[in-house]
């Protein structure tokens, strides 16, 4: 009787692979990649965990069944949020929230440049396609690019189930990356000369009326073009539309705090226990991880070279760094162009000029999913 | 003999004053610390000389092109 005892102890242990054992290993790193060195530790903690979990065998939290309640833990959270992408659409109206889209209104001619920032996604999909991934989760790696986590996330969970561990880790990871991966680039694409190009003090006034307008107008523009991002653009803008109308102060806090606090823990809950070994451990996440520093990497060299374009047209005026601000990853990109811009001269500040062109990735790269998304409706790949 | 007014670039808010009055700074030294959008960056003089007068202090909020502090050169 003590042997049989024992033996369902030992169950647990005699179930364990050298696959899982590498996933925790990867759980663990997350962790301590969150811990010391501060890289998204709201996400990268929960997922870490996630990630441990999952893939200790025999705790079946992740399995299916066709019975509701007979459904893991995490299985049952991931299926009502994920698969249901109602989780990334509840983070949009936080950020939405969060952001302050004024500096971009103060400087519109700038949006072109959030509009460079966005090439590199479609490119990368280009690639994807070449290396034999489907048109679906080709644009779902593309996405990457946009440093945009909960757009990726959004895109993945609809289109490419299997990527989705790989695709969200790849796009926090180089969100947190943007500081390591632009300067080099940011320098190699630009003269000493044009990276000293000051800039004219950048005034934010922008009056209420025009602030609380631009969350509808963008919200109904964007809709009438790639109606199949409305569910994105249109939680963004209802959380931005809640801050600027200025009379729900409570609803625009929950929406900053407590909404989006709940829904990225279970968020990063969910997408680590996508990463159990078996789908993990395989050739096309190194794929996914190389694919989206490529998406990175042509996002900053296209914004940098739109930038020197303006730089020639506004003869000499707007300085080509700031168009390396043109990706989702605020305010990492623009403190990235603050810090290049300060370095070839002190006494230059880009800071307001980048902030405007990175509030306008923010918006940017979920127009290139809704647009990417209608299109492939248009092409009668998705319905 | 004449004066340099250090100006913010930007709206913001001071973090820091590296410089007291009647310290003696050179070019592209750091004088203030200077925050903007949760983004922290740093204000260097550009031109040698002393401080004269310091015209703000930590934690206050700043308007664009408002005058921080002004040096007096040789």
């Amino acid at each position: 009787m003590f042997e049989s005892a024992l033996k369902g102890f030992l169950e647990g242990i005699n179930h364990f692979s050298a696959g899982q054992a590498v996933m925790i290993l990867v759980g663990i790193l997350l962790i301590y990649l969150a811990i010391k060195h501060g890289v998204e530790p709201l996400l990268l903690i929960p997922i870490g965990f996630g990630a441990i979990l999952v893939n200790l065998p025999l705790t079946e939290l992740m399995k299916e069944s066709e019975i509701w309640n007979e459904k893991g833990l995490l299985r049952i959270i991931y299926e009502a949020g994920i698969l249901t992408e109602i989780f990334p659409c509840l983070i949009f109206i936080g950020i939405g929230a969060m952001a302050d889209f004024s500096p971009l209104l103060a400087n519109p001619r700038i949006l072109f440049l959030s509009a460079a920032g966005q090439f590199g996604i479609f490119l990368t999909v280009i690639l994807a396609l070449q290396l034999g991934f489907t048109k679906l989760e080709a644009c779902s790696i593309g996405i990457i690019g946009a440093c945009d986590g909960p757009t990726s996330i959004y895109f993945s969970s609809r289109y490419a189930r299997d990527l989705l561990g790989a695709i969200s880790v790849a796009a926090y990871s180089y969100m947190a990356l943007v500081p390591i991966i632009q300067p080099p680039l940011m320098r190699l694409l630009t003269t000493r000369k044009e990276r000293t190009t000051r800039m004219d003090t950048l005034k934010v006034s922008v009056s209420t009326p025009v602030k609380i307008i631009f969350p509808i107008v963008v919200t109904i523009f964007t809709c009438l073009i790639a109606p199949k991002g409305a569910p994105l653009i249109g939680m963004l803008m209802l959380g931005n539309f809640l801050k600027e109308s200025g009379v729900v102060q409570r609803l625009a806090q929950s929406a900053q705090n407590e909404l989006i606090n709940v829904v990225t823990l279970l968020l990063g809950i969910c997408i680590g226990a996508t990463m159990s070994a078996d789908i993990f451990l395989k050739e096309t996440t190194l794929k996914i991880f190389a694919l989206g520093l490529v998406a990175i990497v042509l996002d900053t060299v296209c914004g940098v070279l739109l930038g020197k374009i303006m730089y020639r047209f506004s003869k000499g005026k707007i300085n080509p760094l700031i168009g390396a601000a043109g990706i989702s990853a605020f305010p990492m990109s623009a403190r990235v162009v603050q810090r290049e811009g300060q370095r070839a001269d002190p006494q230059n500040f880009l800071l307001m000029h980048a902030v405007s062109v990175n509030a306008g990735g923010q918006i940017g790269s979920v127009m290139a999913a809704a647009i990417m998304l209608s299109t492939l409706s248009g092409m009668g790949i998705i319905s | 003999m004449s004066e340099e007014k250090i100006i913010a670039p930007m709206v913001g808010k001071v973090i820091k004053l590296n410089v007291k009055s009647g310290d003696q700074v050179k070019i592209n030294q750091p004088v203030v610390v200077f925050e903007s959008m949760k983004i922290e960056m740093d204000i260097m003089t550009p031109v040698d000389g002393t401080v004269k007068e310091i015209k703000v202090s930590p934690g206050q909020v700043i308007e664009a092109e408002q005058v921080l502090l002004t040096i007096e050169t040789l």
